[in-house]
């Protein structure tokens, strides 16, 4: 089970030059994956992100999720297969500021068919598995940046995903921060989360099995990484160090 | 749409969100629903109010009506416009006294009816003397059907009218200006220069205000055959119905009886007219409606004015929240939801709108009903106007708020989430 994509192709126009985002792109993600694709600004990683995450569509290809077509759906299917299928985390939280950590959280369960009670239980119990028993009913502006990016992860956990999509969740973060929710993640991943997270930082691409570096579209490296984390803390320390 | 009409438990828990959602929403900008919402208001207090003067005015007319009688028919000679009667003289066209004998026996439905003569006349008592007062010839049955009662002495009998007696009902008014004794039964006054007797003292009519000009506050009340003997004054008659539902039957009851005791040709047009409070009440009750809609349409064209400006709000919310569609469509929103949400928050606008336009039409009632001589007293807003401004609110909501809504569930939720 679990992303495979068959020769994806994503072209723009601008104007009458055509942009090549993504050119002939396979890729197969299994179950119980961490894996962190990188690559520059313009490399096609963003848009890969979109069409994983189902928010976007390619121009050619096959998109499998969980052994299903995805690549031709209606807006309201995809709708459909991101509330069911997908979490997502992005780098600015994206909390709406007026709803409390739990609410903010329920958010994806309000468009699925669960009832009330179910609904507020899966909130509560993954808000607990980010940690944040404590923080349900406090608003985005009563949280710290950690806090908020926990709230984020808590709600694209929440209908539990086939896959978690991160799209540079720590770049909004300081070390410290970063530090935790990337022990988050690695928490995530050993209960058994497919997580593909999209970034820049080797330091936070360190922290998956697998490391994937695009460039113009295409993908250049695709390998298993087996080193342990640097810790942070000396990485921290070296310019001072030095 | 199809799956959201398919799952009616997932839109009625979707409503439900997008209601607690948009109150949410309009709670936190306060000041800028309200000012959004004035246009609702004004519109909805403008019909309101419109609706309720204009009822209040129906009701105060029909119970105008209801003091002449509902049940009562008027039959009055009349001169037909075509036909060989047209030019006939008015002697020719006049009622007779004997044009109604045995009425009752060919009319089942006419319950009872009361022949009139009315002429005028100057009326003495000692040296106080009263010009141009009505005097009125009637029979027994006038009293039932103008139910109006005899506060000392008794009512004109069949004995009096039989007889020609030459007695007299006067109204309290007339007994002050002639300077009678207060138990004035049995004291005699001159109708022209003829001694009648009072014989009682009959209630004034019912002062209609509105139809202030119609009734004569001199008038004295003798019996039909004598007014008849002296004078053989102008008639008409009084009829009234057996009841209110066969009102039409007694019309056309009295109308075949008199074509034939008036020997009227088939074909011929009638030489009388015959018409029933009832009818006017009819007539009337489908001209207010006609005016109710007719003015409640032209003001609720201030609705649709406060509709352009939810419009306009509900595109300033759309293009502030972008993000937030952006995440909610991220999160599993479908474009039909987000059109929902958006379009509930419109409505609710106009509901909020609607309900505080409502409260301003009740005082606006309150006002206009305390108006004096504008014989609104009776203004109130019904029920009907009430559901149909939530009504008038929730269609302009819909409408206005369709376009807004139907923009942010397009919108592209990569798009959406980069915006700003």
């Amino acid at each position: 089970m679990g992303i495979e994509l068959t020769d994806i192709t994503k072209f723009y126009r601008v104007g009458v030059e055509e942009i090549r985002a993504l050119d002939g792109v396979s890729l197969t993600i299994g179950d119980n994956e961490y894996v962190a694709i990188m690559g520059a600004s313009g490399s096609g990683k963003s848009t890969m992100m979109n069409i994983m995450g189902c928010l976007d569509q390619p121009t050619t290809g096959v998109y499998l999720l969980d052994g299903n077509a995805v690549q031709r759906l209606g807006a309201a299917a995809l709708a459909q297969v991101r509330n069911e299928r997908i979490g997502f985390v992005f780098q600015s939280f994206e909390l709406l500021p007026r709803l409390t950590a739990l609410k903010n959280v329920e958010l994806p369960l309000l468009y699925s068919d669960m009832g009330f009670l179910k609904r507020r239980r899966l909130a509560r119990e993954s808000l607990e598995r980010v940690g944040l028993a404590d923080r349900m009913t406090h608003r985005p502006n009563q949280l710290s940046g950690g806090q908020k990016q926990r709230v984020a992860i808590a709600r694209a956990l929440v209908n539990r995903p086939t896959i978690l999509l991160a799209d540079e969740p720590t770049g909004n973060l300081d070390s410290k921060t970063t530090t935790d929710i990337l022990a988050l993640f690695d928490d995530l991943y050993a209960q058994g989360q497919t997580i593909v997270l999209v970034t820049h930082e080797e330091e936070v691409a360190s922290h998956a099995k697998r490391i994937i570096r695009m460039r113009d579209g295409k993908i250049v490296e695709d390998f298993a990484n087996h080193r342990e984390p640097s810790p942070r803390v000396r990485a921290q320390e070296l310019p001072c160090s030095a | 749409m199809f799956r959201l009409i398919r799952f009616p438990a997932r839109l009625v828990r979707l409503l439900l969100a997008s209601t607690a959602l948009a109150l949410g929403q309009i709670w936190a900008n306060k000041v800028r629903s309200m000012l959004t919402t004035i246009g609702i208001v004004i519109g909805v207090a403008a019909v309101t109010a419109v609706i309720a003067a204009l009822s209040g005015l129906q009701a105060k007319v029909l119970k105008e009506f209801e003091t002449f009688g509902t049940n009562n028919i008027f039959i009055g000679p009349s001169r037909p416009e075509t036909g060989p009667k047209r030019n006939a003289p008015w002697q020719t066209i006049r009622f007779y006294p004997d044009h109604f004998d045995g009425m009752l026996e060919h009319c089942p439905s006419i319950a009872r009816f009361t022949r009139l003569a009315r002429y005028s006349q100057t009326i003495r008592h000692r040296e106080k003397t009263l010009e141009n007062v009505t005097i009125v010839g009637i029979e027994p049955d006038w009293h039932v059907i103008e139910s109006r009662s005899i506060t000392l002495g008794r009512p004109i009998s069949v004995i009096d009218t039989d007889h020609t007696r030459q007695v007299c009902l006067i109204t309290p008014d007339m007994r002050d200006k002639l300077r009678l004794d207060r138990d004035c039964v049995g004291q005699s006054i001159y109708i022209g220069p003829r001694l009648f007797q009072i014989v009682g003292l009959v209630e004034k009519r019912v002062e209609s205000s509105m139809f202030g000009g119609f009734s004569e506050p001199m008038e004295v009340y003798i019996p039909f055959q004598t007014a008849w003997q002296l004078e053989q004054p102008w008639m008409f008659v009084v009829a009234s119905s057996a009841s209110t539902d066969v009102s039409e039957e007694a019309r056309a009851e009295a109308r075949f009886f008199l074509r034939r005791q008036r020997q009227l040709r088939p074909g011929e047009p009638d030489t009388f007219r015959i018409e029933a409070v009832e009818q006017f009440v009819r007539q009337f009750n489908q001209l207010a409606v006609m005016m109710t809609l007719i003015a409640g349409g032209v003001v609720s064209i201030t609705l649709l004015v406060g509709g352009v400006g939810i419009m306009n709000i509900m595109l300033v919310s759309v293009s502030e929240r972008t993000r937030e569609i952006g995440l909610r469509k991220a999160v599993g929103a479908r474009p039909s939801a987000i059109l929902l949400q958006f379009l509930v928050e419109a409505v609710a606008l106009c509901f909020v709108g609607g309900a505080m336009g409502l409260a301003v039409g009740q005082a606006l009632t309150y006002a206009i009903s305390n108006i004096p001589n504008a014989q609104l007293e009776e203004a109130f807003i019904p029920m009907w106007a009430i559901a149909t401004a939530f009504g008038f609110a929730a269609v302009v909501g819909l409408v206005f708020g369709m376009f807004p809504a139907w923009k942010a569930s397009r919108l592209d939720p990569i798009e959406a989430l980069r915006h700003e």
